[in-house]
């Protein structure tokens, strides 16, 4: 880490901006982890860690070993595509598995298991498209529970 | 032989991420390219639905999209924290009915939704196409069916579908 004190003044002024802004959004995502009643308002804050709190210190890491190493340093991306990539996982999993608590314990403040859709009246897709519409009613898709 | 080079795009993304992290030699090459054909070799024992690209052309506005909805998104959510869980509206889940059913497009909605700040992907039926989503701050219904349907889902449907 003793490079460090030979960087030029902009790549240590752009280094240390995006590296607070990632540890900052960080970290006011794990207060409101931390402050936020219900689990469903939680599971929103720490997704700020996930989005732009990696991506400012991935940039901050891809800027200071770039400028040390004196060429292009990318193998940080790899950090940010796999978080990207994983978070949903978990996070969904929780989820689902809250709400299927939820709905065992037959709490109102969740939605039931037959929840409608709007009505196609109020869907506001100027896009919808007549002919791409899929008729098939059981692909393989297994996302959801059947 | 056919079977190990069914994922083209899987070996040479995972070649390259091999060789990203190791630094390039013949080989760290070589070793990178074992596993990339062993793991699509697996791939292909698995036989997942292969994720058909239709538009490429419309990838980068996609992600360009996405790019500065969480900007802005990151921004909403960190204030609404920093003001001690004070909103306009309050946290709620919503119905949104999909037309998107390829799995692949739906599984970038899913990393869409859960990567936006603000949005939470709770649960997908998929007989019945209803995406139950959790908004954190849900002022408009509407607002967010607009921005579901026309922003995110327009798009990957014309991507994939």
């Amino acid at each position: 880490m003793n490079q460090a004190a030979d960087l030029p003044i902009w790549a240590a002024l752009l280094i240390a901006i995006f590296l607070l802004i990632g540890a900052g959004l960080t970290l006011i995502g794990s207060f409101g982890f931390y402050r936020l009643r219900s689990f469903y308002d939680r599971i929103h804050a720490p997704t700020l860690g996930t989005s732009w709190g990696t991506a400012g210190i991935v940039i901050a890491s891809i800027i200071y070993f770039s400028v040390v190493e004196s060429r292009l340093v990318l193998y940080q991306l790899l950090i940010g595509a796999f978080v990207i990539v994983t978070t949903p996982v978990t996070l969904i999993l929780l989820s689902r598995a809250a709400l299927y608590r939820d709905r065992a314990e037959n709490s109102p403040d969740v939605p039931p298991l037959d929840v409608l859709p709007l009505a196609p009246s109020e869907n506001p897709s100027r896009t919808s498209n007549p002919e791409k519409a899929p008729i098939t009613a059981h692909n393989n898709t297994h996302i959801g529970e059947k | 032989m056919s079977k190990l080079f069914s994922y083209p795009l899987l070996i040479v993304l995972l070649t390259t991420t091999w060789l990203m992290l190791t630094g390039f030699s013949l080989g760290q090459f070589l070793l990178g390219l074992t596993t990339a054909l062993v793991a699509a070799w697996g791939l292909t024992v698995l036989s997942p639905a292969k994720p058909r690209f239709r538009r490429w052309d419309l990838l980068p506005k996609l992600f360009a999209i996405v790019f500065y909805d969480i900007v802005r998104s990151n921004l909403a959510v960190a204030s609404i924290i920093l003001h001690g869980g004070k909103r306009i509206g309050k946290s709620n889940f919503m119905a949104i009915p999909l037309d998107l059913r390829d799995p692949t497009g739906l599984a970038y909605l899913a990393v869409i939704i859960t990567s936006t700040p603000g949005t939470a992907w709770i649960d997908y039926n998929s007989a019945r196409s209803v995406l139950i989503l959790h908004i954190f701050d849900l002022v408009d219904e509407a607002v967010w069916l607009d921005l579901i349907k026309n922003r995110y889902e327009y798009l990957l449907r014309e991507i994939f579908e």
